[in-house]
């Protein structure tokens, strides 16, 4: 700084004081120079005057010295005064000032770089010294550091580590170099990292001498970089680097094959890791730290684990204290630490005072370890990481375990068990268990550790001496205390052996009271040896409710397994507990789209059994599972019914018992439970799923007829099987059924029949023979001696009596309109053969009450009559249609007249006497009637023939007969009819008009049978009104014939013999060919009066008689047609009804044989019509 | 459970051989249950398959951790790869998860340098598609350990290529 005058001043002097300057700088190699030039405005006043602007001090100044950079040279005016040329210029000062600052410092930098870079690639030359190389790159941190770039500061120290480790690791790959020789000499000091001096210049010097083994130059980095990383506001990368570097650390003391005290190692991580949390603590508050758990967690751990191994290694653990030999080693770990530094010497809780502390007594170390230990656990706990925490539980188990503390390792222990099981860890469980197993029999729970026991004993990650012993360790407890009367010891059966399969024998599982059944169980021991059991039981819930059904009989049911029932294996004691969890049940979905089906809107499957799949299987696992952390209670049913099995020995693998179940008391019985017992202890499965049930049954007994065939066949001789149930019931000697004797079944008694015996498996067990007796009531069948729950069966031969007369059709309609219902009978539906059901009882020896019996036959006739008339002479038909499905011989067709009527003769015109009607097929007889004198009124006739089946050998022909009627047989009238053509035409045309000439002749006098049903009181009347004439009306219909004019009409025959009436109509045929004649139907024409007259009751007779006289004009009309129309109305039900209301006249037609057409079947020839272009041509 | 140890050792070239020790397991997560049970695990070398369990089974906590940190942000796009869950003083122990909660973990020696990032990442890869395999097979029941010698040859293949 020189004050300048002016111009001459400078020139005189400064300028020379300012080259010397600058020859000094080159001098120097410096090239970062500036000029400041202050004007004072006072100056400037007072050259205002005489200098000339081109002159000023400032551009000499810059010609001088800033020829080429003219940036070197700033002005600043009027520094000390506040005005904004001031104010601008000082800005402008500081901003060039501070851009030459970074250039300058940019320039020096990048020079320093390339010399340390330089440096570096030297460094596979002989010589060349990682420490040396340490101290270049440091200095530039340090610059980087005071130039508050941390960052940068923080890049140097990493790139330094990196360097580091890579050649660790080339020297681990074998290529050595010579300066890393220093690092592997032994290590004689592990005080651990120190982080709060920002500069470890101890430490330091060591690396510059070159004496600093690996443990300090790690120290010293990770410390440079923790204090670099916590100006940058990083404290968790801290703590994720730190148990990085103590991992590394380990590898590359291993890597380098560095010699150690043993455990002196894990003195320097427990005390790094300490300082290094505490170095976080000092820098945080509580709630940030509360928040990052999860970055100290680690460190928590590391250092528990490794105080836990020097513990372990200074004989701290063990219940008796250290020995000399640890108490040596404690000293020379503790040697290691050296003194105390000055930093922590006066804080209470130094990582330095916690170790030596930790390692001077058995109660400190105690203190300290679970003292951390408890930390981890909870930090653990308190961000999620429960199998951690468990596993450092696990570690504390262990501790406490060694210490003898066992109550305390049990919950620990259990915790990280109940974990491992609930997710299939085997190997983790197994380890775990048997140290649970040994925690368990020192804190002499002998439940439990029987129970763990059985559980290892059948585990199959354990060497077969390991499942042994265990075993052993039952049965030795088993085999003690046999004598004490103390409560047995029952431990899951589960553990022990699986229940694997179970039969029943007989397979149904049913068996009726007092039967042997018998259970297979079949039984997987788990066990490495030959387990003798003392008694296998198992319990038996008995109900009482199904076997209630004693009244009703009830059949051996068909249960849905066939006797075996397979239980779903669970797997070894360790399996995955996809066991527990139930299958999926998968179902496809499609969904179409309602318009088009073809189109699928989407597919899908759907889980069935989401409820128990998604069901959340944290909770406590069922009591089932093997896996129990702590066995559930139990217990053994009391008071239930026990099967029971002695002395099995069960050996490894499976196992087959047999139990035989008593079954005495009726009733389903469940087996419940199963126990094994081996001395003291019980194994007891206390569920057995799926249900497993067996039924007792009783049954009454119970008698069936049942026919032999698929039916019985009315009139012969049929077979019937009878079947007799015993029961519960014992038939002894002399015990007989009673058979009622009805006289339309008779029993055809044979004395003796064989009769066979089956036992309730249907098996043959015994023959023997059965005595009938019979008296004229009673038939009397005596039985032999038979046991319970046997079936008897014989067989009955039995005929039933065909019921000769006729068998009317079903539903036939009577007087009052009710629906005949025939109680006896009715048609067999497949081949309308008329059964006839027949009620037998029986008396059976264990019965007060009579047992009906009811048995069907079937007649396999069917018998039908006609009248045939020819004139005056009459014939009678019968045809009979074998209705069955068997052929028939027929013999011996006769017919009588039930009176046997001296004048009536009935003469056969059949030729065979002998005839074979085979199935389905009809028989026609014909009998001449002939008459002497007066034809009865009625005939009742009986068709009897003999029948035998044809297949039968021995032909015993049985009777078959038929009863019928006949009534008003004579001939009263014939018609004569005739069809002549229209005049003066040789043959009839179709379409034209031809004639029809009836002849109406009455052949027999009018006698009491004409009108039989009108009753001799109405026939009076008839005479005193119509003077000895019958009334008849005709009717011409014809489906060929279209009738002109009245088609019917009243006709009054006189009453003598051969009268003869004559009516012409006129037709006309409606087709050529053959026609058949029309028919012409005569009918029997009773006025109303005489239909009144007929009622029988007195009110509506007088009634009717009024109205009938209303009617009479009507009548005389005689208009026919309404009349036919009336008279077909005119049902035999429902004709008086109608009368009461409009009496009318009746028509009633005569019976088959009162009227005789000649000319029924007669034809007539009819041309066709001349003018007929198209012809008709029926071919049928 | 199905464990199959293999022994690899180092190169030749070593001066030291160590045995390194890979342990490749698939455990499931069945569905959204919180069941972790294992599929299959696989162990080189025998002598430490204990430790090697509880190493696995433990891990397990940091994959829920990453899971759950991640599902929150993007559940879609997620990197499967979970990358170093948490080293140890042996170990390394990588993770993986599938979309459907399959959990892959391979543990490391932590002297195994040869194992990169990438090798692992890859490692993974193969893993899936095998599993996915697996999976594919009619007659595999999902949830069963794995039994497929496919499956076990190709992890044996990569073990051996781990070496």
């Amino acid at each position: 700084m020189t004050p300048i005058e002016d111009t001459e001043v400078y020139k005189a002097s400064v300028r020379d004081n300012m080259m010397r300057w600058q020859g000094n700088l080159r001098l120097h190699g410096s090239a970062d120079w500036v000029i400041v030039v202050v004007e004072t405005s006072d100056a400037k006043k007072k050259n205002k005057t005489n200098i000339l602007p081109r002159s000023s001090l400032v551009d000499k100044i810059r010609n001088d010295f800033c020829n080429k950079q003219n940036d070197r040279c700033v002005v600043l005016s009027d520094p000390l005064k506040n005005s904004s040329r001031s104010q601008e210029s000082w800005s402008a000062f500081l901003l060039k000032l501070r851009t030459l600052l970074l250039m300058s410092f940019t320039q020096n930098l990048g020079r320093f770089e390339e010399d340390m870079r330089t440096l570096r690639e030297k460094r596979n030359q002989p010589g060349w010294s990682f420490c040396d190389y340490f101290m270049v790159q440091e200095e530039l941190a340090f610059v980087f550091e005071m130039l508050q770039q941390f960052e940068d500061a923080l890049l140097q120290y990493d790139e330094l580590d990196a360097l580091f480790t890579q050649y660790v690791l080339n020297f681990g790959a074998g290529d050595g170099a010579n300066w890393l020789g220093s690092f592997c000499s032994p290590v004689k000091s592990w005080t651990g990292l120190l982080l709060r001096r920002p500069i470890d210049m101890e430490k330091r010097d060591g690396i510059q001498r070159g004496q600093a083994s690996l443990l300090e130059l790690r120290s010293y980095l990770f410390c440079r970089q923790c204090t670099l990383l916590i100006f940058l506001q990083r404290p968790w990368e801290v703590t994720q680097r730190a148990l990085e570097l103590l991992h590394n650390c380990v590898q590359e003391l291993c890597l380098l094959e560095v010699s150690m005290l043993e455990g002196a190692l894990d003195c320097w991580v427990f005390l790094s890791c300490l300082e290094v949390l505490h170095r976080i603590e000092g820098c945080c508050d509580q709630a940030q730290l509360e928040a990052n758990v999860s970055h100290t967690v680690g460190l928590w751990a590391y250092a528990t684990d490794k105080l836990k191994s020097l513990g372990y290694m200074c004989g701290l653990v063990s219940e008796r204290g250290p020995l000399s030999l640890e108490l040596n080693r404690t000293v020379d770990l503790l040697a290691g630490l050296g003194d105390e530094k000055a930093e922590t010497v006066h804080s209470l809780q130094s990582p330095y005072k916690k170790l030596k502390e930790a390692l001077s007594s058995v109660e400190a170390f105690e203190r300290h370890y679970l003292e951390l230990s408890h930390a981890a656990v909870e930090m653990y706990t308190a961000i999620g990481r429960m199998r951690s925490a468990r596993l450092v539980g696990k570690s504390l188990a262990e501790f406490y375990m060694r210490k003898g503390d066992p109550e305390q390792a049990e919950s620990f222990l259990q915790n990280a068990l109940g974990s491992y099981v609930s997710e299939g860890w085997s190997l983790p469980v197994t380890h775990t268990r048997k140290q649970m197993a040994e925690c368990q029999k020192l804190l002499g729970k002998t439940e439990n550790y029987l129970q763990t026991s059985a559980l290892l004993a059948g585990d199959a990650n354990l060497t077969n001496e390991e499942r042994i012993h265990f075993c052993q360790e039952i049965l030795t407890f088993a085999d003690q205390s046999t004598d004490s009367k103390a409560q047995k010891v029952a431990l899951s059966m589960s553990y022990f052996a699986q229940l694997k399969q179970l039969q029943f024998r007989p397979a149904t599982a049913t068996v009726h009271s007092g039967t042997a059944l018998q259970v297979e169980l079949c039984l997987r021991s788990l066990m490495p040896v030959a387990v003798p059991l003392e008694q296998l039981a198992a319990s038996v819930h008995f109900n009482l409710e199904q076997g209630e059904t004693n009244g009703k009989t009830r059949g051996p049911q068909r249960r849905p397994y066939p006797g075996t029932v397979l239980f779903p294996l669970g797997n070894s004691s360790a399996m995955p507990p996809s066991a527990a969890v139930p299958s999926l049940e998968l179902e496809e979905i499609q969904d179409r789209s309602p318009s088009d089906p073809r189109t699928l809107n989407s597919t899908g499957m759907v889980c069935k059994n989401t409820h128990l799949v998604m069901r959340r299987r944290d909770s406590s696992p069922s009591p089932d599972t093997p896996n129990l952390v702590s066995p559930v209670p139990v217990v053994m049913e009391d008071g239930a019914k026990m099967l029971m099995s002695g002395d099995v020995t069960l050996l490894p693998g499976n196992n087959s018992i047999v139990f035989s179940v008593p079954s005495q008391e009726l009733g389903t019985y469940t087996l419940r439970q199963l126990c094994a017992t081996v001395g003291q202890v019980q194994f007891v499965l206390p569920h057995i799923s799926p249900l497993v049930q067996y039924e007792v049954y009783s049954q009454e007994p119970q008698l069936t007829v049942e026919p032999l065939t698929d039916q019985l066949l009315a009139g012969l001789p049929q077979r019937a099987k009878v079947r007799l149930q015993t029961g519960h019931y014992t038939v002894k000697k002399g015990d007989a059924l009673q058979l009622t004797n009805i006289d339309s079944i008779p029993i055809l008694t044979s004395s003796s029949c064989p009769a066979t015996i089956f036992n309730s498996t249907a098996e043959r067990v015994d023959e023997s023979v059965l005595f009938i007796q019979s008296s004229d009531k009673v038939t009397s069948i005596s039985l032999p001696p038979t046991p319970p729950y046997h079936t008897l069966e014989f067989q009955l031969e039995v005929l039933c009596v065909i019921p000769s007369d006729p068998v009317r059709p079903e539903n036939q309609r009577l007087t009052n309109g009710e629906i005949h219902h025939r109680p006896r009978s009715y048609s067999h539906p497949d081949n309308h053969m008329t059964a006839i059901n027949q009620r037998m009882s029986v008396d059976c020896p264990w019965s007060i009450y009579s047992t009906p019996i009811s048995l069907t036959f079937y007649i396999p006739f069917k018998a039908k009559h006609s009248l045939l008339s020819a004139g005056n002479r009459k014939y009678i038909q019968v045809c009979l249609q074998n209705v069955s499905d068997v052929n028939f011989h027929l013999m011996d067709q006769r017919l009588t007249e039930k009176h046997h009527e001296s004048s009536l003769e009935l003469q056969s015109l059949n030729t065979k006497a002998h005839q074979l009607v085979c199935s389905k097929q009809s028989v026609y007889c014909v009998w001449d009637v002939r008459w002497k004198e007066n034809m009865p009124v009625c005939l009742q006739c009986v068709f009897s023939a003999s029948f035998s089946s044809a297949s039968e050998e021995v032909s015993a022909f049985k009777p078959y007969h038929y009863e019928f009627q006949l009534e008003r047989v004579t001939t009263l009238y014939s018609v004569r009819a005739e069809i002549m053509p229209a005049a003066g035409q040789q043959n009839c045309h179709s379409g034209s008009l031809c004639g029809l000439e009836m002849s109406i002749t009455r052949l027999a006098e009018p006698d009491d049978d004409e009108e039989d049903d009108g009753g001799t009181e109405e026939k009076g009347q008839t005479e005193t009104e119509e003077v000895c004439s019958t009334k008849l009306m005709y009717e011409v219909a014809g489906s060929s014939w279209v009738v002109y004019g009245r088609s019917s009409g009243l006709v009054s025959m006189p009453a003598d013999a051969n009268a003869n009436h004559r009516v012409q109509v006129e037709l006309m045929p409606l087709f050529a060919g053959h026609l058949p004649f029309p028919d012409i139907k005569v009918f029997k024409y009773l006025p109303p009066s005489a239909n009144s007259a007929s009622q029988p009751d007195t009110d509506s007779c007088v009634e009717n008689g009024m109205l009938s006289l209303i009617d009479r004009p009507l009548d005389d009309q005689g208009d026919t047609a309404s009349f036919c129309s009336q008279g077909s109305v005119h049902s035999v039900g429902s004709g008086e009804q109608q009368s009461r209301v409009l009496p009318m006249p009746r028509l009633e037609p005569f019976s088959p044989g009162q009227v005789f057409n000649h000319s029924q079947g007669c034809q007539v020839l009819v041309l066709p019509s001349t003018d007929d272009c198209v012809l008709e041509i029926n071919a049928t | 459970m199905h464990q199959v140890r293999l022994q690899i050792k180092g190169s030749d070239e070593a001066r030291y051989s160590y045995s390194i020790d890979v342990q490749i397991s698939a455990v499931l997560q069945y569905w959204s249950k919180p069941k972790n049970y294992p599929l299959f695990i696989r162990s080189v070398p025998v002598q430490n398959e204990l430790k090697f369990h509880y190493t696995v089974h433990t891990s397990l906590d940091v994959v829920e951790e990453k899971i759950s940190a991640v599902g929150k942000a993007m559940a879609d796009q997620r990197e499967l790869y979970l990358g170093l869950l948490y080293p140890t003083e042996d170990y390394k122990v990588y993770g993986y998860v599938t979309n459907s909660k399959v959990k892959f973990v391979i543990v490391v020696d932590s002297s195994n340098t040869s194992l990169r990032d990438n090798e692992i990442r890859s490692m993974f890869r193969k893993l899936h598609n095998s599993f996915t395999d697996v999976m594919c097979n009619p007659f595999y029941n999902p949830g069963d350990t794995i039994q497929s010698k496919a499956f076990d040859s190709i992890v044996s293949a990569m073990m051996v290529q781990a070496s």
